[in-house]
């Protein structure tokens, strides 16, 4: 399976999303923003950081960048996009995505563990995959989902939402949610659902010696997916 | 312009010193060159008060690549691996304006170790605020963190270890110290030192602005009530760019272009291309017209003494300007050959055709003034006789909860939850153990940081106090299973032109010496910050010490939660009971008198050895040293971090229950080991002469204290984390 990463400039994820993509079994290649054409790729990453330093609005100008109309081609004609918490900021800008990332309700930086359940299984990122709640690891300023009550109607009926905040059970209630999103949404498909936005960073759980593993279970079930 | 006295001591020059600037040129200096001899001069880029006594430090040892007087110094780990460190003060800054402040400060950091090859991989901070009653400090805390925070965020940096301090002597002057490790191969370490004539001298990184001129003058100096007109003298941060500044220089790194490189902190272009011309002890002359500059008409005063950030000066080798220059515009950043390196042993500035500067290099380095500074001895106080009545009639559970509710002991939860800990995947270890670790990326190995201050012995006595803080910065790398490596230290104190305040760096940095001599734990980097103090008040003496270790194996690895139940626990290093200074004594009984407790480095070296053997065996499941607060309060954590509880026996010593649960004496841990390792531990503590204690053993979720008194984790556990947060939030 081929995988590519954008390193945008402020991007700061991308070295460890290549180590994860790598140890689960693709063929990663780092492509830089500047660069017209993707390579031929079953994955495309948009990683974390602080693309062009999160100057105007987070994502907004690494949206604009030259490599992103190739990525909403691959995007518009079925390949996979997962964009990690400034790469879901970047979707979110780009249009894939519906809504827009808030700053963190409590106004701050927030770093640590979260459990989220699976929302929807009915997609290749997540068929078959064995839990229904991951352990995952946040570290945002902005990850605060928001959106139109009209369309969150419609990101519903399509069963869009991909994942939510919620206790180590899978409950899903407000204490849980950690920056103030609606319905506690972590992570949201598109319509399609080939393209994932999600702000928890799955590639910092992928050994028993860090966080934890479901980052590990993630990857697994995902590539087992693309074969 | 006019030169004259007058103009000199408005620049923080003495009248002496200007006197002797004077001879030294055989002339008037100009106002360019009077700003240039400034900047040098002052105490923050001159240790003129300081060079004396820091020579006597230890900065040798078998794993030392490079000691004080680089960028940041550097350590060898083995397999061509070396790991380049250093901590740095921005105290002043932080108080006129927290966020950029603070920012700034792991900024500067950042860039000294990056400048010399290395890509840094872990950043650790020791910030030190007022009462908590005072009226600035919560909104300082506030600006402090998420500067901190705002900036090693975005570079992609582990924030991964810390310490958080409150005490009123601070209420004017707080302290931020910023620490940053960076990870080279041996063979590719960069100096700063230049070499060979008629070398480019380039300028890369940001433009040059109006901001932060005179910041190092503003650093070395006391504050009084205008302090708040110095904001234009605090430089401001952006992140983003010196993110593309490390991937750029670590690209052309990569090749063998750079002759040597150096960074723009304090004094900027001033204090950079001079070290760089002394050290390689040559000229340097720049055309300041070629200057990448912010905003127009800045005079050659404004260029030389701007502190605007993320900037570099670089001298290539011939031939390599063009290499270097797709490098920089492929990350968007500013690249201009500004100069040259000449065999004139001057710094040679021109400006619109004009000669502006003139100066051998010689007389700012080597000439500048170095004070032997008068200095008072503190004499060993007097120790406390504690009525024990007062002492008896404390219930010690509602003791133990207002202790582990403190300020300065309460977990800080709130403030690392702030920063990015686990960014570049290997954090094995995050803030709030003993010591933050990251492994070495691809290998077996990590490296273990802690930075630690003890501001209370110090000011009690500065001599113990010295020697205590580097024996707690041993014992936290070995809590984690890390050989501590080497040292680097920042100097906080009052000015040294008051001999008390001189008497308590100069014992301080004695004690320091002494034990890191002593454990072989040698110093390689570090600061000195003087002048911390409004008006005539000084804050109390705080060295803070950042200490490096390694991990050979990083599954052997030890965290301070306890693991299961029925696992015995002890206490390794004897408990005499010392009181006096301790948090039981200030908080509880009020007491603010007395004796430190008493350092004894061979104890203190003979137990941390002998316990990082028996972790080396696999023998230990958890640790944790003893610190502020005691035995009881050591414990308490563990099981908080654990989820476990623990039922608790006072050995039978002579010494009360309170005494022996809340002394500070130093030199001690708690370990958790199984119980069918009992005798083989014991054994090998017996052999090594290691007094030990055997304290109780593991139960599900209560703190039970000979049988009688008990209290839940959960309980613990809330006293314990409430207090910052809502601190914070109300």
């Amino acid at each position: 399976m081929k995988s590519a990463v954008i390193t945008f400039p402020g991007s700061n994820c991308d070295r460890d999303m290549d180590v994860a993509l790598k140890k689960f079994g693709f063929k990663n290649k780092m492509v830089w923003h500047q660069d017209v054409e993707l390579p031929k790729s079953d994955l495309v990453v948009l990683p974390g950081g602080f693309s062009y330093g999160d100057y105007l609005r987070c994502g907004s100008m690494a949206s604009k960048s030259k490599i992103m109309q190739s990525v909403i081609n691959f995007a518009n004609s079925g390949g996979m996009v997962m964009g990690i918490c400034n790469g879901f900021q970047i979707l979110v800008e780009t249009g894939l995505v519906p809504g827009v990332l808030l700053r963190n309700k409590y106004l701050e930086f927030i770093c640590k563990n979260v459990f989220v359940k699976i929302n929807n299984k009915d997609n290749a990122y997540f068929r078959k995959i064995s839990k229904n709640v991951l352990e995952l690891h946040i570290a945002h300023n902005e990850g605060n989902y928001f959106c139109t009550n009209d369309q969150l109607k419609e990101i519903e009926d399509n069963t869009q939402v991909a994942i939510n905040y919620c206790d180590p059970e899978g409950k899903i209630e407000e204490p849980f949610n950690p920056n103030g999103s609606i319905k506690n949404i972590a992570g949201i498909f598109n319509k399609e659902k080939n393209v994932l936005g999600m702000m928890p960073h799955p590639e910092r759980m992928i050994d028993h010696s860090l966080s934890g593993e479901d980052g590990s279970h993630f990857f697994n079930n995902l590539i087992n997916n693309l074969k | 312009m006019i030169v004259n006295e007058q103009l000199a001591i408005d620049h923080g020059l003495k009248k002496e010193e200007y006197k002797k600037i004077c001879e030294l040129l055989k002339r008037t200096p100009n106002i360019t060159e009077l700003g240039i001899f400034s900047a040098m001069w002052n105490e923050h880029c001159s240790y003129k008060s300081s060079r004396l006594h820091l020579k006597k430090l230890p900065t040798k040892g078998k794993q030392v690549i490079q000691g004080p007087g680089e960028n940041a110094g550097v350590v060898d780990i083995g397999d061509n691996d070396a790991i380049v460190f250093k901590i740095e003060s921005h105290n002043h800054p932080s108080f006129i304006e927290p966020y950029q402040g603070a920012a700034t400060g792991v900024g500067g950091i950042m860039r000294d170790v990056f400048t010399m090859g290395a890509r840094p991989i872990a950043n650790l901070n020791s910030i030190h605020f007022g009462s908590t009653q005072h009226k600035k400090t919560k909104n300082l805390l506030r600006g402090v963190v998420h500067g901190i925070g705002g900036y090693g965020n975005c570079m992609g940096v582990p924030t991964i270890a810390g310490q958080t301090s409150f005490d009123s002597s601070y209420n004017g002057n707080i302290l931020v110290n910023a620490m940053t490790l960076g990870l080279v191969k041996k063979d590719k370490i960069f100096y700063s030192k230049a070499a060979g004539l008629n070398k480019p001298v380039i300028y890369v990184g940001s433009k040059t602005g109006r901001d932060g001129i005179h910041g190092a003058s503003m650093a070395s100096a006391s504050f009084d009530e205008k302090i708040e007109e110095k904001k234009p003298t605090v430089q401001v941060g952006d992140p983003f760019t010196e993110k593309l500044l490390l991937e750029a220089c670590l690209e052309l790194m990569a090749g063998d272009s750079i002759i040597a490189i150096q960074d723009m902190g304090a004094a900027g272009l001033t204090s950079s291309s001079i070290e760089m011309a002394s050290k390689g002890n040559l000229g340097i002359e720049i055309n300041l017209n070629k200057v990448p500059c912010r905003e127009t008409k800045m005079t050659p005063y404004e260029i030389m003494l701007s502190e605007s950030q993320e900037r570099m000066l670089i001298v290539l080798e011939n031939g390599k300007e063009e290499y270097a220059k797709t490098i920089f515009d492929k990350w968007n950043l500013d690249f201009a050959v500004i100069g040259k390196t000449t065999k004139s042993k001057k710094i040679e500035l021109y400006f619109d055709s004009e000669k502006v500067a003139d100066i051998p290099v010689n007389t700012l380095v080597e000439n500048s003034p170095m004070y032997d500074r008068k200095w008072k001895k503190a004499k060993l106080p007097k120790k406390n006789k504690i009525n024990k009545d007062d002492i008896n009639n404390l219930k010690i559970i509602e003791v133990l909860k207002k202790i582990l509710a403190n300020p300065n002991i309460c977990s800080k939860e709130w403030i690392w939850q702030q920063y990015d800990h686990t960014v570049m995947g290997d954090t094995i270890q995050k803030p709030g153990g003993d010591s933050g670790v990251v492994r070495v990326h691809g290998t077996n190995k990590a490296v273990a940081a802690s930075v630690d201050s003890s501001a209370v012995y110090c000011w009690a006595h500065p001599l113990t106090g010295g020697k205590q803080v580097v024996c707690e910065s041993f014992r936290n790398l070995i809590s984690v299973g890390a050989k501590p490596i080497a040292i680097t230290n920042c100097l906080n104190f009052g000015s040294p032109e008051n001999e008390e305040n001189m008497g308590e760096f100069v014992e301080c940095v004695h004690g320091i010496g002494e034990a890191s001599s002593y454990l072989k734990f040698p110093v390689v980097s570090g600061n000195v910050s003087f002048y911390n103090q409004t008006k005539d008040q000084g804050i109390k003496p705080t060295p803070s010490i950042g200490g490096v270790g390694l991990i050979k194996d990083y599954n052997k690895m030890i965290t301070m939660d306890f693991k299961e139940v029925d696992n015995v626990v002890l206490v390794i290093g004897k408990t005499e009971g010392h009181i006096d200074q301790s948090l039981f004594a200030r908080v509880i009984l009020d007491e603010k008198n007395g004796p430190p407790p008493e350092i004894n480095l061979f104890n203190e070296k003979n137990n941390g050895e002998t316990l990082l053997r028996l972790i080396d065996s696999n023998l230990i499941k958890s640790a944790h040293d003893i610190s502020l607060g005691g035995i009881i309060t050591a414990v308490s954590k563990m099981c908080i971090k654990g989820n476990k509880g623990i039922n608790l026996k006072k050995p039978k010593y002579l010494i009360s229950e309170m005494e022996y649960f809340f002394a500070e004496d130093q030199g001690r841990y708690i370990v958790e080991i199984s119980k069918k390792d009992q005798k083989k531990v014991l054994d090998i503590l017996n052999k090594n002469a290691v007094h030990y204690d055997e304290l109780g053993t593991i139960n599900e979720n209560m703190l039970f204290l000979n049988e009688k008194t008990k209290v839940t984790i959960d309980e613990l556990k809330g006293s314990n984390t409430r207090w910052l947060k809502e601190y914070m939030i109300n």
